[in-house]
């Protein structure tokens, strides 16, 4: 069986890193005191999954590259987070439908990781991550039925929130050369396996906060080779200005 | 009027005999507007100084670095929380108390209206700011009213991590390259007086200090603690090869102390009545995360009314 | 401006530290509904491993004794030595009792 190479690790440290940015931009602007706390631990628990899964992928690749080298000295176009965890924050609303579409995916994902013991090191990772992901599914969820059950105002506003991203949910369940040799070392399921699940735990959310499941045709996808939003490139160049600032310099 | 002065008498009776006040027992009402005032100025000042470091978590430079900060800045937030529900327990709402700050009735640490102009702030805040705020709180662990010195508990062991994160972002930049080393330099030049204002007013002009220390809310005068805090910083500045923006700072043998240069009392009374750098863009970013949040704490607050409703009818039904 | 139109409820904290103590006040927090208390509780008051079981009280609904009642509560237990091993001599020959 051929070891798999580092790109995978790397898509699911990315997808942690980029929704860690984003996340902590929320802090001292949050709706309330409490949620301003529990949106930064959560940006937390974020943090070091990817700070976890980058060293590793560094380490897989053997070019020398540590968490740091992969997080501020890559562009936009070498980073394969998906695109739904790079749009920006909006409102609380949009960042809460995205962290829920977010969040039942992750779980699944982590939770067959953590299942599996051809990758003992990922595995160990993961057991760790569905811990937190499942703290971070139930306060997404529980936060949409309230903004979709709330008032007026707050339904019509998450229900163009979940609108608004739906088109990007589609990329998180395709698959390619990746992926498939994943699948076929029995690492992770075929990323299209998950999405049966996912909509049926999505949907059960969206009929408690009465919102419905947008129809779409629109198809948002290319982040996992590099193709990006035009927003990704500005948060890189915000999170990365200090170390292309100053190269080599150690803080 | 007899019964006033038997529950004053108890009351002074309790704080001279190093008895803790708590929320329920009659206390002076100017002991209570005084605690009011102090613990929400307390409060504020936390959530104020989010900003300041929040600015720069985007930006940190390493992704250990971030997660110390935003760590840091969190636990601020913590910090407010919890003086915040102290003060609530005089009989004040959070409410009340966040709109006198966000209308400019309510005051907080001046301090936090300067600007964080470099990542080496991130070390000078740390370290200073934090290392003057921990003086002024290990005092106020003792003090009279329970509530508040049990937060203060709370915050003091949770503030401990804080002040050494700084030291040691300076510490690495000041073993840096020479760009790093200018720029811990220049954090220290403008971070030391206004660290130095942070005790407050020289004691002799100092006007809520007296009683304060006679109801032991406060335990020591704003320049003894001063005088502490220059005493244990200097030889950190030593230690980072740094030098104190100050040149008439010197040891001083016969009384044990550092003596420094005068402080220059407009430049802190400018800031405090709103016109220092930050002032306006501190509160306006305080308004506007609460105006923006308006409509999600309603919303929180009608998803919990129609659950119990619901849950109401269906008692009944049954 | 009414201030406190729309603010949450206030809620009492308890905490359990680790298995075998009891629950203890830890502090208070605003909550629209009981599962955003505990989990606002977690965050805000165990973000350091303090603890391992979480209680959750509406303020409102809490009983209190009044501080004026303190004498009458509290003081007839003052005279009520006999309650407590050390009113009790024994002879020496007795060593743990």
């Amino acid at each position: 069986m051929a070891k798999l190479g580092h790109e995978w690790i790397l898509r699911l440290g990315d997808d942690a890193l980029v929704l860690a940015q984003r996340l902590s931009e929320w802090c001292s602007h949050g709706p309330a005191l409490e949620e301003d706390i529990a949106l930064s631990n959560i940006a937390l628990d974020l943090l070091g999954q990817a700070r976890a899964l980058l060293t590793l992928a560094g380490e897989r690749e053997g070019q020398g590259r540590d968490e740091d080298a992969l997080a501020y000295f890559r562009t936009d176009r070498e980073f394969s987070n998906a695109l739904l965890v790079e749009v920006p924050n909006g409102h609380f609303g949009d960042t809460i439908v995205r962290q829920m579409l977010f969040d039942q995916f992750a779980l699944l994902r982590y939770e067959a990781l953590a299942g599996q013991s051809a990758e003992p090191e990922v595995a160990a990772i993961a057991a760790k991550a569905v811990k937190e992901v499942r703290y971070h599914a139930a306060h997404s969820a529980q936060w949409v039925v309230r903004l979709g059950d709330g008032t007026d105002e707050s339904h019509n506003k998450v229900q163009e929130s979940l609108n608004v991203l739906w088109p990007y949910t589609q990329e998180l369940f395709e698959d390619d050369a990746v992926s498939q040799a994943c699948a076929a070392a029995g690492v992770l399921p075929l990323n299209a396996s998950y999405h049966a699940r996912w909509k049926e735990q999505v949907l059960a959310i969206l009929e408690e906060a009465t919102l419905n499941c947008p129809e779409t045709s629109a198809l948002l996808t290319g982040g996992r080779e590099g193709k990006h939003t035009e927003h990704l490139s500005y948060l890189l160049a915000e999170m990365q200005v200090l170390q292309r600032t100053y190269p080599g310099a150690k803080w | 009027m007899t019964q006033e002065m038997d529950l004053n008498q108890r009351f002074e009776d309790y704080i001279a005999a190093d008895q803790k006040i708590e929320a329920k027992d009659w206390m002076p009402d100017a002991y209570r507007k005084t605690l009011i005032r102090q613990i929400s100025q307390h409060a504020h000042s936390e959530i104020i100084g989010m900003q300041p470091e929040g600015n720069w978590i985007t930006r940190a430079p390493s992704l250990k670095r971030k997660s110390i900060l935003l760590a840091k800045v969190q636990d601020e937030a913590g910090h407010g929380l919890y003086l915040y529900s102290a003060a609530e327990t005089l009989g004040i709402t959070r409410d009340e108390m966040l709109d006198a700050l966000h209308t400019g009735k309510a005051k907080y640490s001046s301090i936090f209206n300067y600007p964080t102009l470099t990542w080496a702030d991130m070390g000078a805040v740390g370290w200073l700011v934090d290392g003057a705020a921990i003086m002024n709180q290990v005092p106020l662990c003792k003090c009279s009213y329970g509530p508040y010195a049990r937060a203060m508990v709370r915050v003091c062991k949770e503030e401990s991590f804080h002040q050494r994160q700084g030291f040691q972002v300076m510490l690495n930049l000041s073993n840096g390259t020479a760009e790093q080393k200018a720029m811990a330099q220049d954090a220290l030049n403008r971070w030391w007086w206004p660290s130095l204002m942070m005790f407050g007013p020289n004691d002799a002009s100092s006007k809520h200090s007296e009683q304060s220390m006679r109801w032991k809310i406060k335990r020591f005068s704003n320049d003894e603690l001063r005088q502490r805090f220059v005493d244990m910083t200097v030889p950190q500045a030593e230690l980072l090869g740094l030098s104190v923006p100050d040149p008439a700072l010197k040891w001083n043998e016969e009384t044990g102390h550092y003596d420094f240069g005068p402080i220059d009392w407009s430049e802190f009374e400018q800031v405090i009545s709103g016109n220092g750098p930050c002032n306006r863009e501190r509160i306006a970013h305080r308004v506007n995360a609460h105006n923006e949040g308006a409509w999600v704490r309603e919303a929180a607050a009608a998803h919990a009314a129609k659950v119990a409703a619901r849950a109401d009818q269906q008692t009944h039904a049954a | 401006m009414s201030a406190s139109k729309n603010e949450w409820p206030l809620w009492e904290v308890f905490v359990r530290s680790r298995q075998g103590l009891s629950h203890k006040h830890v502090g208070s927090l605003h909550a629209a509904d009981a599962t955003m208390a505990v989990n606002n509780a977690r965050d805000v008051y165990t973000r350091r491993q303090e603890g391992t079981s979480i209680w959750v009280v509406k303020a409102e609904d809490i009983t209190a004794s009044t501080p004026a009642e303190k004498d009458i509560l509290f003081d007839p237990a003052n005279d009520k030595v006999y309650r407590h091993p050390t009113f009790y001599d024994l002879p020496d020959e007795v060593k743990n009792m």
